[in-house]
């Protein structure tokens, strides 16, 4: 049911190629189709989800490359079960608001669409780490088409960049993935890249920490965390609106969710040690973020800077390693997927009628769009976390868990809640309050039928996230404490390891 | 006095004789073929690099190493990939030979004997014989480097190709000489059992650096590449895919018998002055091109950059290294054979002297012709090493190779250089997706012929990267039939 869940989108995106380009209207029906198609599968994934154990479900696996031991490897537990979900959900919502501002290579916009689809979902299910590589680095490719090709006029340079610096993270993370079997070929004479075997390996803590440098580069890139983050304004600004949205809908919890599945459990030591840098570059990013986002005079770089800040915060809570701290960060990537994803969109649709992102060129568009200007303040204060609401849930667990680790991260972060408060009031002042004086904006027109149909899932799912985070956080909790387990124990047990010489096998 | 024949096992001459059968054929069949017919000399030349190719197929298993040419997995394996470059490329000339004039026959008999010289390359067993195939393979190629004789740039290729290979050969040889001053004999058997006995000297190991440098010079690793962009440039671009693909091949499969097998023994002389050239070439040749504007030019250092992560390969020895190479060679034939499949799409509609070797031409290709724009964009990604395609499953087994041999360092230069790859790699991409073109690229319908080499090539990336698991384990079994 997973592989079904995982390929559907693939299937979908290969018959498109039969059809012909001319029939637009029908491609983009197929396309949102089998995205629909796959978020009502997935569905299925959460009415069967067993939310009394940690262990991988709906699990199925075959041998994929028998002489490295590597295999097709697929399952989800109550840590990916979620982002497994905004993942489909936020597909078909994104395909619907591409006939807005798609008009140009139609099919290829939604063929590589679906490709990502299947790239992020693999990510999300695989547990065999070399299939969790080819995912990784699959999801990449359609991500560049989209920015390189539909994107603004630097698109071919934020492309380039983007591709470069999250394959550079990547292809050293591959180095020390092979690098990992390799150790556990030596303590267990079995080659594999099966995760739940991996977790066996007890590796010296030198070795730990250079393994969890390779893949902590590479996660944090991809979060990104300060300073990795330069790639992000460029490629949110150029890259077209549902490109946006998935980038920092989907594509930015990959880094988040790869520290929390695999650097973390795979190298509890190495993390351990590494905490204070990490929650202090994550506390400079929540803070930094917020900051240049107050001065950005574009709408859409400061909804990219938001994000900077925003994730700061899920490491934050990941790296407070207690349960509160953990799911609020799972928590908040949802949130953050779902508030900066209908964010992008909103700046899409003005941006798609005026042409201009600048929060100067707009100022009292309540009076002209009512509806939009009311959505947009329901999205804004799910951002800033606003209590009722989702965000408020993500950003009180986490500087729960933080105050419990580190009572100064908690402090400053808490600063920065009350930053993102201000930059996101003071742009929605500007943009819509006020007199509208700029006669431009007098033709811009309110939301139509099927703007209206993106936003009401995701409004639902706000207002029930935040009034009701039980349903969600009940399935997160056995994977989530068997994870911090997996931490605490295996960083026990190879802290005693380390001192015995047996163990440093070169 | 009776004259005693030795013996000879027909079965290893088998491969290379019907390979030059039907180079005979050919000839002969030229002198009266009429001028309209002319084309079809293709298909039996295909016939013939197919039915070596299945030939070697049946035989894989066998294994005799009395004489000069073994008969074994490892030599039959490489045979496949002979035939496949063989294949492929006189797939792709029928139209560029009608609008270059190229001579047909000669240009088929000469692309049949130099494969013949790359069989023998990977069977012979003894100095000379290497010698002697790698001539026999190399002054074919000089030839056919030239072959475009009305086009400077052709005879330029062959005379820099000629002069420096012939220095390179003197190398060859005079390594070849050392070493067997050391050891006492040519035959590659007796000099690794003089050498597990005694161990090194001075003199084998400068003949063993004399051998890297002759080696070198073959494979395109740096400092030894300088002839490449030039040669790679000037000679006729199917030329250049059978060059890339074949003669690189032919010259790992002796490098590798001798280095890896012959000289494993003393793997800790030549492993340091290895490594430094891997890194040197991968790094020279990503580098370098980065800057290049012309897509054969590109694809040249490109080689030169790869030839640098089969080095690694080497380095990493005779465990893992020996299949690993094996296996990338495969990798390489097919998307590299693919990508110049798809040069030669383009240069072969313009006229002579406008060959759309520029990546502007490229410009808008990919929403034009979808297809051709689709199959380059994959033969690219896979050259970068983006899974689930070949590229990458060659390039994962190279440097995990180097990981389990301990050579972590080495593996992250390579993958650290194949990052560095992506980019000019992608530059292909932009220009053919993102880049509007000034000037209409007008493509006719690409002859079957090519159609189907350039979807052999894609299916084959696609595929083997998917599904490598059975490939992977035959590159192993090869490899280790040299025992």
């Amino acid at each position: 049911m997973v592989s079904a869940v995982v390929f559907l989108p693939l299937l979908g995106a290969l018959y498109l190629l039969f059809i012909p380009s001319q029939q637009e209207e029908k491609i983009r029906q197929y396309a949102l189709g089998t995205a629909l198609l796959t978020f009502l599968i997935s569905l299925g994934l959460l009415t069967g989800f067993d939310s009394d154990t940690a262990d991988f479900q709906f699990v199925s696996q075959a041998n994929w490359i028998e002489d490295f031991g590597i295999q097709y490897a697929v399952g989800i537990d109550g840590i990916s079960l979620f982002l497994i979900l905004l993942t489909t959900f936020l597909t078909p919502l994104v395909l619907l608001a591409s006939w807005g501002d798609i008009h140009t290579r139609v099919k290829e916009y939604q063929f590589f669409f679906l490709l990502l689809e299947t790239g992020m979902l693999g990510t999300f299910v695989a547990t065999d780490l070399f299939l969790f590589y080819v995912f990784w680095e699959v999801m990449l490719i359609p991500m560049y088409f989209l920015i390189g090709i539909w994107g603004g006029p630097r698109r071919i340079y934020a492309a380039i960049k983007f591709l470069l610096y999250t394959m550079v993270g990547s292809l050293l993370m591959l180095i020390a993935i092979v690098y990992l079997a390799y150790l556990h070929n030596v303590q267990h004479a079995v080659v594999t890249f099966d995760l739940l075997r991996l977790y066996d390996v007890s590796i010296p803590l030198e070795t730990q920490r250079w393994l969890f440098a390779a893949f902590a580069l590479s996660f944090a890139i991809k979060i990104p965390l300060f300073p990795f983050h330069t790639w992000l304004p460029d490629a949110h600004v150029e890259a077209p609106t549902g490109g946006s949205v998935i980038l920092a809908g989907v594509m930015l919890k990959m880094g988040t969710y790869g520290f929390l599945r695999f650097a973390l459990p795979l190298f509890p030591n190495a993390a351990l040690e590494a905490t204070p840098l990490i929650m202090t570059l994550a506390v400079i990013g929540i803070v930094y973020g917020a900051l240049v986002a107050m001065v950005q005079p574009d709408l859409k770089k400061l909804v990219a800077y938001s994000s900077v800040s925003h994730l700061g915060f899920v490491v934050l809570g990941m790296f407070a390693f207690n349960v509160q701290g953990t799911e609020g960060a799972i928590y908040q990537m949802l949130n953050h997927g779902l508030s900066t994803g209908a964010l992008f969109l909103l700046v899409g649709i003005i941006y798609e009628q005026r042409h201009t992102r600048l929060i100067s060129e707009y100022g009292g568009l309540w009076k002209q769009v009512p509806v939009y200007a009311s959505i947009f303040l329901f999205v804004m204060l799910s951002s800033i976390g606003l209590p009722g609401l989702n965000g408020f849930v993500g950003e009180f667990l986490i500087l729960l868990g933080t105050f419990k680790a580190n009572t100064l991260a908690g402090v400053i972060a808490v600063s920065g809640v009350v930053l993102g408060a201000v930059y996101m009031l003071w742009m929605f002042q500007r943009v819509i309050f006020g007199p509208l004086t700029n006669a431009a904006n007098q033709t811009l027109r309110d939301l139509n039928r099927r703007e209206i149909l993106i936003f009401v899932p995701i409004l639902v799912l706000m207002l029930f996230m935040g009034l009701y985070p039980n349903p969600f956080l009940s399935r997160m909790e056995k994977s989530v404490e068997a994870t911090l387990a997996r931490i605490e124990q295996s960083s026990v047990v190879s802290t005693a390891s380390v001192a015995t010489p047996s163990s440093k096998e070169h | 006095m009776p004259i005693t024949l030795p013996p000879i096992n027909w079965l290893s001459v088998l491969p290379s004789g019907l390979l030059a059968l039907t180079a005979i054929l050919v000839l002969f069949w030229d002198l009266w073929i009429r001028e309209e017919d002319r084309p079809q000399i293709a298909w039996l030349v295909v016939t013939g690099f197919v039915a070596t190719g299945i030939l070697s197929a049946i035989l894989w298993g066998r294994t005799d190493s009395s004489g000069p040419l073994a008969l074994d997995s490892y030599a039959l394996f490489f045979n496949c990939i002979f035939c496949l470059a063989g294949s492929l490329t006189t797939l792709m000339s029928g139209t560029y030979l009608e609008m270059t004039k190229i001579r047909q026959g000669e240009y088929y008999a000469l692309v049949l004997f130099a494969a013949v010289g790359m069989v023998l390359m990977a069977a012979a067993t003894d100095l000379i014989t290497i010698f002697l195939a790698l001539e026999t393979m190399s002054i074919a190629v000089y030839v056919l480097a030239g072959i475009w004789h009305q086009r400077l740039a052709s005879n330029e290729a062959a005379l820099k190709y000629f002069l420096l290979g012939a220095f390179a050969s003197g190398f060859l040889l005079y390594g070849m000489a050392l070493v067997y001053g050391a050891t006492g004999s040519l035959q590659l058997a007796s000099i690794a059992e003089h050498i597990s006995a005694n161990g090194s000297s001075t003199l084998l190991l400068v003949g063993m650096g004399l051998l890297l440098v002759g080696f070198g010079f073959k494979v395109a690793a740096a400092p030894f590449h300088v002839w490449t962009p030039d040669v790679y440039e000037g000679s006729p671009t199917t030329i250049t895919a059978f060059m890339a693909v074949g003669v690189k091949a032919a010259a790992f499969a002796a490098f590798a018998r001798v280095f890896l097998h012959t000289f494993d023994a003393v793997h800790t002389e030549w492993e340091g002055i290895v490594w430094g050239i891997a890194v040197l070439t991968m790094t020279v040749g990503n580098l370098t091109a980065l800057v290049q504007t012309n897509i054969k030019r590109m694809l040249a250092y490109s080689s030169v950059a790869h030839a640098g992560y089969l080095l690694v390969a080497m380095v990493a020895g005779k465990d893992l290294g020996g299949a690993a190479l094996m296996y990338y060679l495969v990798a390489y034939g097919f998307m590299n054979l693919g990508a110049f499949g798809v040069v030669v799409a383009l240069s072969q509609q313009g006229s002579p002297d406008e060959q759309n070797e520029e990546l502007s031409d490229y410009n808008g290709l990919g929403f034009r012709y979808p297809a051709l724009g689709m199959a380059m964009a994959i033969f690219m990604l896979s050259l970068t090493g983006v899974p689930p395609l070949v590229g990458f499953t060659g390039k994962f087994y190279v440097f995990s190779a180097a990981v389990k041999a301990g050579y972590i360092w080495l593996a992250v230069i390579g993958v650290l250089n194949s990052a560095v790859s992506a980019y000019y790699y992608i530059r292909v991409i932009v220009h053919m997706y993102m880049q509007d073109s000034e000037h209409s690229l007008d493509i006719q319908a690409l002859r079957p012929a090519l159609t189907a080499a350039i979807v052999i090539a894609a299916a084959g990336t696609i595929l083997l990267g998917l599904f490598p698991s059975a490939s992977v384990s035959l590159a192993r079994e090869s490899f280790l039939s040299l025992g």
